[in-house]
C-alpha cells in the first residue's frame, strides 16, 4: 500500500496523473488485484503487458522486461539513475506508472546503442572517464542525450545545471560535464563535416 | 619509441558493459523460482517490544512467510564487530539479526516478510502488529555519556562501548614548555555515506548439497563469506559471494549487515531464491553512517612557529552497536595519525566509543584520516592566527623535510616517503597564492569576502603489513593474493582477492600485467570479486587495492617471468643465464633473433610437448603479498571560495589539488578518484548532515532532505601531481582512493572562515549552511 498511495501523490502532480486519477482510479476503488492492459513501443520493439495499475514504469522495465540498465538510486525522485526516454521527453522512471506509458514510444539505455554502435554520448563518457561505478551512468547518459538535443552546444556552466537531476557519488562530475562537452563537440564536428 | 603501457591514461576496459546497460549488478540477477523479501523496520529510537502479531500479514495475498526474531533467533548468530582494538574494553555487545526484545536504533530489523512479488511483500509488511513500549532515547554522544542518559547495553555502562588512548611522544611537556595553546571543540558530523546502488542480496540455498550463494553489493566478497559462515553456520567452503558488479561503496559496504543474513536465513527455510533489495529510505536508516565525532583538541605551539604537540578528547558515536570494523576507525586509523606532515614531540589521542541510539557508524571514505586531517589543519590555521602569520608560512616551518625512505613520527609509525612542502610548493603555484592574497585584499575593501583554504596533508593507507592488523585487533590478515594464468592462446586471465567496484583495477592490473609479461593490454582480463572463482584477499577498502592487490600480481607475474625464462632456455637451447627479456619476447643475449615470444612460451608450456626436466606443465602463477608497512600518500590542497555575507551564500570558485601517490598506473582514472574524493569531503564541508531529533529519529531520511553535492553546487577540479616511489612497494604505488575525501573538508573550512575573518567569525559547525554563515557574522555584529 506504500507504494499505491505513494504513486497516487505524486501522480496528482501533473495532469496525466489527474487524468489516470479519474478514469482508473475513482472509476475502480478496489484496484488490487486490478489487471491494465498496456501497450508501448519499447527500444523500437511493441511490448504489451497486463499490469497492476500501481505498477511503476521502472519495475516494468527492469521486472516484465528484463531491462536491467536502467537503475533504481533513491524512492524520491532526487538520484536521476531511473532516467529514459518517453516520447522524447526524459522522465524518472521511479515516478512514473507503468500505466502512463501506455501508447508511448520509450527509450532506455539499452536501446541507445541498439545498432551495436555507441552513441556519441557514450562514446565520450567511455573516453573521459565520466563513470566509475556505473550506476548513476544510464541515467546520465539519457538526460546528457536529450540535453544536447535541446542544447546542442551548452556551455559547462549550462551542462552543470542541465544534469541537476541527477546524482553521482563517485566521479565529482568533473569528468561528466567534460563528457557532455566532448560529445557536442563531436556532434558539431559531425554535422559541419 | 612506443608508449609504455604503465602510467598510460587509457580509457577503462569495464566501461563498454556500463555505458551500455549490460552490467549486472546484483539487484539485476533473477533466478528461477525467487521470492523477494521486505523488512520491517523499528520506527522508535529505542524501545521494548512488547508483541508481534503477524497473522495478517502471513494471509496477505503472494505471502510465502513472515519470520520475527524469534524465528531467527538460535538460526543466526549475533552480527560481529570484527575489529577489537586492544586494552580498550571493547564491550562486544550482541546484535541480533532481527530484534526480539529491544529495538536500539529508528531502523532496526523487527521482522521481514517473504512474497512471490516485491509490492506483495512490501504490502505485508503494513499489516504486522508491533507492540512497542518506548524507551527514552540519546543520540549525541557526549550526552550518552553523561550521567543520567538512557542506557542502551547492560553489559556497556554508561554506553561507553571503549575507551582507547594513544600517546606518543611526551606531549605533556609539549603543553607544558608551550609559549602558545589554541583549541577548538570540532564536531566530525554524522555523514551517509549514499552509494548510488542501495544495497542488495539474493541468497539461494542448495539444500541437497548444503550450498549456499549470495550474490552481495560487498566490497570484500572472501571477509563476507568467513563472516557469513559465522553467523549462518554454513561451512565457508560451501559458502559462494558474489559481488562481482557493485555500484559504489565508500566504505558502506564493507560491513556484513543483518539484512544479508536474514535473506540468507528466509532461503534455507523456504528453499526459494531470496532477493532483498533496501529502498533508499532503508539506506538512510539500516546501512552505516560515518564521522559523528565530538572533539575537544588543542595544539602546542613556540612563540617563533615550531608546533610541538596535539591532544585529543573524542567522543566517537558508534551508533547501538558496533559494526564490522567500526572501533578500529576512530582509534586505529585516526589517534595515530596526530603527527600528520609535520614533525611533532608529542601526541595523545583519548578516544571514547559511545553507544547512542542511531545507526550504527563505520569506516566511511577516509575513515578516521579525514578527521585527523581536519583537527590538525585547522589548528594550524588557529595557531598561524593566533601569532599573526600567514597559514602557509607556519605550515612551511612545520612540515617534515623530504625524504624517501623512512621517518618515524611520534605516534609510534614509520612514514615511507614524502615531499611535503613539495607539493605545497606546487599547489601555491598553480593556485597562484600570492596573487590571491591581493586579490582578497582589495576585495575586502569592496565589502565583498574571499577565502583561501591550504591544507597539507599525508595519510595511512594501504591496508597492511598483517602482523600489524593482528597487533591492533583487526580480526583478520591484510595481505593479498593474485593467480595469473596463461591460456593456450597467449591470453591471460588474473584472478584476485579484492573487490573493485568503481575503482578502474580490471584496467590498471591489466596495464600492470602487459607492462610486466609484454602482452597487448586486450588479450588480459582480470577477474575479481566472486569467491567461487577468485582467490582469498581481504577486499577493497582503505585505499588498499592497488597497493597491496597489485603488489600480489607483480609478485605473480615475476614468477611467470621466471617460469617462461626457463622454458625459453630450454626451447632454445641456451643457458637461462643467456636468456634477457624485453616487450614480451625472451632471446638469447646476443641473438635477439633467437627468441621466444611469451605466447609461443605459454602455448609451449600449457601442451607440454617438451618441458625441462622436472619443471610443470602449464604456464600460471599464485602469488601472495603481505606488505612490510603501510604506504603514505599526501599532498597539498587549496581551496577559494566566495562568501556573500548578506545571505551566507558558500560559493565554491575553485579547487586546486595536488597529490601524491607516488607512480601513476592510469593517471585519468587516480585524476578521476581524487575529483570524487574531493567533492565527497565538499559535501562533508558544505551541504552533508545526518540529522536527528532528541528522541533519535532521523530528520534527514531520503535525499530530499539530506543534501548530496550536484553538479551545478561544484567547480572543476585542478588536479596536479608529483611522484614520490614508496620505497617498499614493488611497485613504488600508494593509494589514491581517499586523498580528496581526506583533504578537501578541511581545506573548504579553512577557506570559509578565512573569508570570514574580517567579520570576526572564527569558527563554525559543519555542513557550512547558509544559515550557519549569516548567523555566525549577525551574532558577531
Amino acid at each position: 500500500m506504500t507504494l499505491l498511495w505513494g504513486n497516487i501523490i505524486l501522480l496528482a502532480h501533473s495532469a496525466l496523473g489527474a487524468e489516470f486519477y479519474r478514469r482508473i482510479l475513482l472509476a475502480n476503488p478496489a484496484v488490487e488485484g486490478l489487471a491494465l492492459k498496456i501497450q508501448m513501443t519499447v527500444n523500437g520493439q511493441s511490448r504489451e503487458a497486463d499490469v497492476e495499475p500501481r505498477l511503476l514504469l521502472v519495475h516494468f522495465l527492469r521486472e516484465n522486461l528484463g531491462l536491467t540498465g536502467t537503475k533504481i538510486g533513491c524512492d524520491t525522485s532526487q538520484c536521476g539513475s531511473c532516467v529514459v526516454r518517453m516520447n522524447g521527453a526524459t522522465v524518472k522512471s521511479c515516478t512514473c506508472l507503468a500505466a502512463q506509458a501506455d501508447g508511448a514510444e520509450i527509450t532506455t539505455i539499452e536501446g541507445l546503442s541498439a545498432g551495436g554502435e555507441l552513441h556519441a554520448v557514450q562514446e565520450a563518457f567511455w573516453n573521459k572517464h565520466g563513470l566509475q561505478c556505473g550506476y548513476c551512468t544510464a541515467g546520465m547518459i539519457m538526460t546528457a542525450v536529450e540535453l544536447l538535443e535541446r542544447n546542442p552546444n551548452p556551455t559547462p556552466e549550462e551542462v552543470r545545471q542541465g544534469l541537476e537531476g541527477n546524482i553521482c557519488r563517485c566521479t565529482g562530475y568533473h569528468n561528466i560535464v567534460q563528457a557532455v562537452l566532448a560529445a557536442a563537440e563531436a556532434n558539431s564536428a559531425t554535422s559541419s563535416g | 619509441m612506443t608508449t609504455r603501457i604503465f602510467g598510460s591514461g587509457i580509457r577503462r576496459r569495464e566501461d563498454p558493459r556500463l555505458i551500455t546497460g549490460g552490467a549486472t549488478y546484483t539487484d539485476d540477477v533473477t533466478l528461477p523460482g525467487m521470492v523477494h523479501a521486505a523488512i520491517l523496520r523499528s520506527p522508535h529510537a529505542h524501545a521494548r517490544i512488547t508483541s508481534v502479531d503477524t497473522a495478517a500479514a502471513g494471509a496477505a495475498p503472494g505471502v510465502i512467510a513472515v519470520y520475527t526474531g524469534a524465528d531467527v533467533e538460535g538460526a543466526l548468530a549475533p552480527i560481529p564487530c570484527a575489529w577489537i582494538p586492544p586494552e580498550s574494553d571493547v564491550k562486544p555487545v550482541a546484535h541480533p539479526a532481527v530484534a526480539k526484545d529491544v529495538v536500539r536504533y529508528q531502523g532496526d530489523a523487527v521482522a521481514v516478510v517473504v512474497a512471490e512479488t516485491r509490492y506483495q511483500a512490501e504490502d505485508a509488511l503494513e499489516l504486522i502488529e508491533v507492540g512497542y513500549e518506548p524507551l527514552p532515547a540519546v543520540v549525541n554522544p557526549v550526552a550518552a555519556m553523561a550521567d543520567g542518559a538512557p542506557q542502551l547495553h547492560e553489559d556497556a555502562p554508561g554506553n561507553q562501548a571503549f575507551h582507547w588512548v594513544a600517546t606518543g611522544g611526551d606531549p605533556d611537556a609539549a603543553f607544558a614548555e608551550a609559549d602558545v595553546v589554541v583549541s577548538d571543540t570540532i564536531v566530525q558530523q554524522r555523514l551517509v555515506p549514499n552509494a548510488m546502488e542501495p544495497r542488495s542480496a539474493l541468497a539461494n540455498w542448495l539444500g541437497s548439497m548444503g550450498e549456499l550463494t549470495i550474490w552481495s553489493t560487498s566490497q570484500n566478497p572472501h571477509i563476507c563469506r568467513f563472516l557469513t559462515s559465522l553467523i549462518t553456520g554454513v561451512p565457508e567452503h560451501k559458502i559462494r559471494i558474489i559481488a562481482t558488479e557493485v555500484g559504489g561503496g565508500f566504505g558502506s559496504k564493507i560491513p556484513v549487515y543483518a539484512d544479508e543474513m536474514i535473506a540468507a536465513f528466509c532461503a534455507m527455510r523456504l528453499g526459494r531464491p531470496v532477493k532483498w533489495t533496501e529502498t533508499r529510505s532503508e539506506n538512510f536508516l539500516a546501512t552505516i553512517h560515518g564521522r559523528d565525532h565530538v572533539e575537544r583538541v588543542e595544539m602546542a605551539a613556540t612563540r617563533d612557529g615550531k608546533i610541538t604537540g596535539v591532544r585529543s578528547v573524542v567522543h566517537a558515536g558508534m551508533g547501538a552497536y558496533l559494526s564490522t570494523a567500526a572501533p578500529g576507525v576512530p582509534t586505529i586509523l585516526h589517534g595515530l595519525m596526530y603527527s600528520g606532515p609535520y614533525a611533532l614531540t608529542g601526541t595523545r589521542a583519548d578516544i571514547y566509543g559511545v553507544f547512542t541510539n542511531a545507526t550504527p557508524v563505520d569506516a566511511y571514505r577516509g575513515a578516521g584520516r579525514p578527521e585527523a586531517t581536519f583537527l590538525l589543519e585547522r589548528l594550524v590555521d588557529l595557531v598561524a592566527a593566533e601569532l599573526d602569520l600567514d597559514p602557509v608560512e607556519l605550515r612551511r616551518r612545520n612540515l617534515i623535510p623530504k625524504f624517501d625512505s623512512g621517518y618515524d613520527v611520534v605516534p609510534g609509525l614509520t612514514y615511507d616517503s614524502g615531499d611535503y612542502e613539495g607539493a605545497l610548493d606546487m599547489a601555491l603555484e598553480h593556485v597562484g597564492y600570492a596573487g590571491l592574497r591581493e586579490e582578497q585584499a582589495s576585495a575586502r575593501e569592496r565589502g565583498q569576502y574571499v577565502g583561501i583554504g591550504v591544507s597539507c596533508y599525508c595519510e595511512i593507507c594501504g591496508l597492511g603489513p598483517s602482523q600489524v592488523a593482528g597487533a591492533v585487533g583487526f580480526g583478520g590478515g591484510l595481505w593479498e593474493s593474485a593467480v595469473v594464468r596463461f591460456h593456450p592462446s597467449g591470453k591471460v586471465n588474473a584472478y584476485v582477492g579484492v573487490s573493485p567496484h568503481g575503482q578502474g583495477e580490471e584496467t590498471t592490473f591489466a596495464q600492470v600485467v602487459s607492462d610486466t609479461l609484454g602482452v597487448p593490454v586486450e588479450d588480459v582480463d582480470i577477474v575479481h570479486g566472486d569467491t567461487g572463482n577468485t582467490p582469498m584477499g581481504w577486499g577493497t577498502y582503505g585505499s588498499r587495492t592497488t597497493a597491496v592487490g597489485a603488489g600480489a600480481l607483480f609478485l605473480g607475474l615475476n614468477k611467470i617471468k621466471d617460469k617462461a625464462r626457463a622454458l625459453a632456455a630450454h626451447l632454445l637451447e641456451a643457458a637461462e643465464a643467456d636468456i634477457e627479456y624485453a616487450d614480451g619476447q625472451f632471446f638469447v643475449r646476443g641473438a635477439p633473433d633467437q627468441s621466444k615470444s611469451i605466447q609461443e612460451i605459454a602455448l609451449m608450456a600449457n601442451v607440454a610437448w617438451n618441458m625441462p626436466e622436472g619443471m610443470e606443465p602449464g604456464l600460471e602463477a599464485s602469488a601472495f603479498y603481505d606488505p612490510p608497512n603501510f604506504v603514505y600518500p599526501f599532498g597539498a590542497h587549496v581551496a577559494v571560495v566566495d562568501v556573500d555575507p548578506d545571505n551566507g551564500h558558500i560559493v565554491l570558485r575553485r579547487y586546486v589539488a595536488v597529490d601524491d601517490c607516488g607512480p601513476q598506473i592510469n593517471p585519468m582514472i587516480v585524476e578521476g578518484q581524487v575529483h570524487g574524493g574531493v567533492v565527497q569531503g565538499a559535501g562533508q564541508a558544505l551541504w552533508e548532515g545526518a540529522v536527528y531529533d532528541d528522541n533519535g529519529q532521523l530528520l534527514t531520511g531520503s535525499m530530499q532532505d539530506y543534501a548530496l553535492p550536484k553538479a551545478h553546487m561544484v567547480p572543476d577540479i585542478e588536479t596536479l601531481s608529483s611522484e614520490t616511489p614508496s620505497p617498499h612497494n614493488p611497485l613504488g604505488v600508494k593509494g589514491i582512493g581517499e586523498t580528496g575525501t581526506i583533504a578537501s573538508t578541511v581545506t573548504i573550512y579553512n577557506a570559509v572562515i578565512d573569508a570570514l575573518k574580517p567579520l570576526g567569525v572564527t569558527r563554525l559547525e559543519m555542513p557550512l549552511t547558509p544559515e550557519r554563515v549569516w548567523q555566525a557574522i549577525h551574532q558577531q555584529s
